[in-house]
């Protein structure tokens, strides 16, 4: 992993670096012109929680049934970055609804759902700093409810009536715009797994000192 | 209950009922009439600075959140990653002090 390390972060960083250019000569949309843009990192934002938010429940969920400290470990470096990612789509998709609705922010289901996953994701953070000992199996089970919540959000636009826009939206872009879309969802993509990877790193090394200084005590 | 008291109960309600009905029509008939038409059209230069609000600002703040949340979250992990690396150097330096002794 440490060898692939380099060459992947330097491949990230050539897609975030084309990401502008592709980004600039994709057509503005007919109704709200250039503030769509801002979907080209709001959306992979989305995908990228989303997808963390399943590493944390599968981590969890193997923690629960097997107590494997590595799961525990990965779901931990996860559940930070559901939390990192979904800050970015939470920040993002304001300033465009601002433009786009007249508003910053909606009650409705999408947006409001959204919310709630992040804040349970929060909250698991929380329980594992401040609940002492054994708190990581306690917040296992929250990051299995985190982790039931994500069909919900993604579906919420097509079961409720909502100003968000709907799932199909994604699927019927023209090349175009699903290009530089698509560019950005795999950088995104990317660096998410790089960042895993340092982060579980970060928890590998103070499960090492933990040890160490339980050896140091016996 | 007798026939009289129960006869004059239905009496009393369907009065309260006609009331609300008679009340609620012409809140109804009020609330379905179409807005009022505009006196003239309004040029989009003279709409109130609220309709023009300018989409570059948000754009770019939408990518400059993005990119502080990214880097600050990197600097964070290089921080922390630091710190434990120093303090399991520190750790095992002074294990091996002691063993030596």
């Amino acid at each position: 992993m440490k060898k692939l390390f380099a060459p992947c972060a330097a491949l990230v960083a050539a897609m975030f670096a084309y990401a502008p250019i592709a980004i600039e000569r994709a057509p503005y949309e007919s109704t709200m012109g250039l503030v769509q843009k801002i979907f080209y990192f709001h959306f992979p934002s989305w995908i990228v929680m989303f997808s963390s938010a399943f590493v944390c429940g599968i981590g969890s969920a193997v923690l629960l049934f097997s107590g494997s400290r590595t799961a525990d470990r990965v779901a931990a470096a996860a559940a930070e970055l559901t939390v990192v990612f979904g800050s970015i789509g939470l920040l993002t998709g304001p300033l465009w609804g601002r433009k786009a609705w007249g508003v910053w922010w909606q009650w409705d289901a999408r947006l409001t759902s959204a919310l709630v996953m992040w804040l349970i994701f929060v909250a698991y953070l929380l329980l594992r700093r401040y609940g002492g000992p054994g708190s990581e199996k306690l917040s296992a089970v929250v990051a299995l409810f985190g982790m039931a919540n994500v069909p919900f959000v993604y579906w919420s636009v097509n079961m409720w009536r909502t100003v968000h826009p709907k799932t199909t939206v994604v699927m019927t872009l023209q090349r175009e715009m699903a290009w530089p879309l698509l560019l950005c969802t795999l950088a995104f993509l990317g660096l998410y797994v790089l960042l895993l990877a340092a982060r579980v790193r970060l928890e590998g090394r103070r499960a090492e000192l933990d040890a160490l200084f339980l050896s140091i005590e016996d | 209950m007798t026939m009289r008291s129960a006869s004059e109960m239905f009496r009393q309600v369907g009065a309260v009922a006609v009331l609300l009905v008679a009340l609620a029509v012409p809140s109804a008939v009020v609330a379905r009439q179409p807005p009022e038409p505009p006196a003239g059209f309004v040029p989009a230069d003279s709409l109130p600075k609220q309709e023009q609000l300018p989409a570059a600002p948000l754009v770019i703040g939408a990518y400059a959140v993005a990119w502080v949340l990214i880097f600050g979250y990197v600097w964070t992990i290089w921080q922390r990653l630091g710190r434990v690396e120093r303090e399991l150097g520190d750790v095992r330096r002074s294990v091996e002090a002691g063993a030596r002794r």
